[in-house]
């Protein structure tokens, strides 16, 4: 069986095909950050590749959760607020503390991470180290909330389950901005000047687009990994049925938490992209809605698809920030000619947004790609087959 | 004693208003729970809807015809949000439905923010409920003392409807038992339907009650008493009616304490909910009232 496979030769040209596509796509990003001109085209585009990125990651790391381990969780919110906090607190310059924290006295927080390697490494290697530490280090502070809340947590069985993870979200997020942890989190006020993506460099190549990019796509690819090992195929069998897994011998409890504990790593690790993203971040932002709107990216892509979740965030947010702004507008210019349109105004946008998601979950539950993945062996697979069949027709003519 | 008493009783009486509007909404959500085995994400929106309604048929019409009109528009806002979105799913997965819930209640969200424009909404005055009242030491609105009295007569007609009435008696039996109940001859569609008119009817009174005491609606004010309800529900044994009423009002009543705890304690007001719901679901899953679950396997 083994052999077979690697002998496949659709997989090989597949997996050329990929790290071609890939390798392009960086090559793009990185003349986008520096080479390209910023008109109004790139200026739209900037930010929704960055965005999209980071909402993929978002995405699937829910899909980890709910498509793969069949654990309705609804507190995704929680563990961004989480990771970006954790990121912003340990990134935000010594000297700044003063500014930041004007009403703690500067904080309780004497040093900065990249600030530290600055010091040891140059500006520029120091601020991308410091930031990829600072990463992971979110990730962590998630992975342990998502421990400590799982115990109690994991006992609770669909719905329950769903109302008690958003309950958790709703209790971090009132903790994080309560003043008594105020010398760390700012209480209610605002994080700001931290490490962001502008400042992500090599020598003088901008990498403020390809950054998050490269993030995310190595963690996807880790999220891969995880679920076509062992553990993924566990998870898989816990969602379809937790008896027959259980009589199987698999730990649920075990497998739960642990893809609880991924889950949320992941998250962490995209709450602080986005943190860098917004320049700013507060703990008020991080509602349940939040959480909703991962939900609906999550279910327009396919429940149980990375790739679907990864092409839905990129989607949803191109359309949310870019090709349906003209709803809210209140016109359109077709063909030069500038129609106004009375009902477009500000918020069009959302509810035609939420129409068509409503759409998709009562006709098209499946989602763009259901429970499939986007392979490009499949592709190179599927278009042989094509030829093969055609040729056999071909002779069957004759 | 008497002096904490005194030091707390505009909390306590606020509390107490808040639990009895709590109540109103959470029975929609207990019953449709029950019934459907679904946490109707929407019911928070439909409440707020109903405010806006409110707030837009007084500009156009007097106080006596606008009231009945909010409760007939949130009545048929349930109905239709029953119809579109839920009753195609009947036999798909649980998750799917709660989804669908997810997704009207994003739906309702954003259709709200798009006709208000994002303003906060003035809720008008009712006449005599807005009027203010001295008792003792704190000064009130009528609409505290109201609450508590009007709550109560509802759910005692809500109780007895379903015990003597043949309707109220198919509700037992689908809580009881879906697809027995369906096989019996009961016409399962009118049931979940009576459900959620019943439901949003209540939600309507409830608004009308608790926007009195704000200044204005706004898209996402809904969202918050929701959830609250909800815990309520939780709390009380979901599917038990008395439950989630006195769920209701003890959370209203803790949460108004803690805010006059003082201003370092205010966040915990919303969190202090969700820690008392996950205390329940740990410690007695099936709430105060609840029917002992059976695992069928």
């Amino acid at each position: 069986m083994d052999k077979t496979l690697q002998k496949d030769p659709a997989k090989k040209i597949g997996a050329a095909i990929a790290v071609c596509l890939i390798a392009a796509l960086y090559i793009f990003l990185i003349l986008l950050d520096n080479v390209l001109p910023a008109n109004g085209f790139t200026l739209m585009l900037i930010p929704v590749l960055k965005k999209g990125a980071i909402y993929s990651l978002i995405c699937v790391s829910m899909n980890l959760l709910n498509g793969f381990t069949g654990l309705f969780s609804l507190g995704q919110a929680g563990f961004l607020l989480v990771g970006a906090y954790a990121y912003a607190i340990f990134a935000i310059p010594s000297d700044q503390h003063a500014a930041v924290y004007q009403y703690f006295d500067g904080g309780a927080i004497g040093f900065s991470i990249p600030e530290a390697l600055a010091k040891v490494l140059g500006e520029n290697a120091g601020a991308f180290l410091g930031a990829v530490i600072c990463i992971i280090l979110a990730g962590l502070v998630a992975a342990v909330f998502a421990a400590l809340i799982g115990i109690p947590v994991l006992r609770l069985k669909s719905d329950y389950l769903a109302i008690a993870t958003l309950g958790f979200a709703e209790i971090i997020r009132a903790i994080f901005q309560w003043n008594g942890v105020g010398p760390v989190t700012n209480g209610s006020n605002m994080l700001r000047k931290y490490t962001s993506f502008s400042a992500i460099k090599i020598g003088e190549i901008k990498l403020a687009t390809a950054f998050p990019f490269f993030i995310a796509m190595i963690c996807i690819g880790l999220i891969v990994l995880l679920i076509n090992s062992s553990y993924g195929r566990a998870f898989k069998a816990v969602r379809d049925d937790e008896v027959a897994a259980e009589a199987m011998g698999i730990s649920l409890f075990k497998h739960k938490m642990l893809s609880f504990v991924i889950s949320s790593f992941f998250a962490g690790v995209g709450g602080a992209l986005l943190a860098m993203y917004q320049t700013t971040i507060q703990a008020n932002a991080f509602k349940s809605a939040m959480t909703y709107e991962i939900l609906l990216i999550v279910v327009i892509g396919g429940i149980g698809s990375v790739s679907g979740s990864c092409i839905a965030s990129f989607l949803y947010i191109a359309c949310n920030e870019w090709w349906l702004r003209f709803l809210d507008s209140g016109g359109v210019t077709l063909f030069g000619k500038e129609i106004t349109v009375p009902f477009f105004r500000d918020g069009f946008r959302k509810v035609v947004f939420s129409v068509i998601i409503m759409v998709i979950v009562l006709f098209f539950s499946r989602g763009i790609m259901g429970d499939k993945e986007l392979s490009f062996a499949g592709l190179v697979r599927k278009l042989r087959k094509k030829k093969t069949a055609e040729a056999a027709e071909g002779g069957a003519g004759k | 004693m008497s002096a904490f008493f005194q030091a707390n009783l505009p909390y306590l009486l606020s509390g107490i208003s808040v639990g009895g509007q709590y109540a109103l909404i959470a029975i929609g959500y207990t019953m449709v729970y029950g019934i459907l085995r679904l946490i109707n994400f929407a019911h928070g929106d439909v409440f707020m809807v109903a405010g806006l309604v409110m707030v837009y048929a007084t500009t156009a019409m007097p106080m006596y015809l606008s009231i009945p009109l909010v409760l007939i528009v949130t009545v048929v806002l349930g109905f239709t949000i029953e119809r579109v979105a839920y009753k195609p799913l009947r036999s798909a997965p649980r998750m799917s439905v709660m989804i669908s819930a997810i997704g009207v209640s994003y739906l309702l969200q954003n259709c709200a923010l798009y006709f208000t424009g994002g303003l906060p909404q003035m809720y008008p005055t009712i006449p005599w409920l807005s009027d203010s009242v001295t008792i003792g030491p704190a000064t009130t609105k009528v609409v505290t003392l109201v609450t508590p009295f009007l709550v109560l007569v509802l759910v005692i007609a809500l109780v007895r409807f379903i015990q003597k009435t043949k309707i109220g008696m198919a509700m037992r039996a689908v809580s009881r038992d879906f697809e027995t109940s369906q096989l019996m001859g009961i016409k399962i569609n009118s049931v979940i339907s009576m459900t959620f008119v019943i439901g949003c009817f209540l939600a309507a009174v409830g608004s009308l009650l608790y926007f009195t005491n704000y200044p204005s609606v706004v898209p996402t004010s809904g969202a918050m008493p929701g959830l609250k309800a909800f815990v309520a529900a939780v709390f009380g044994g979901i599917g038990s009616i008395p439950g989630a009423v006195i769920g209701a009002f003890l959370i209203g009543i803790c949460e108004n304490i803690i805010k006059g705890l003082g201003s370092n304690w205010t966040v915990f007001s919303d969190a202090f909910t969700f820690v008392l719901l996950i205390i329940v679901l740990l410690v007695k899953p099936t709430g105060i009232f609840g029917e002992k679950a059976t695992d069928k396997v």
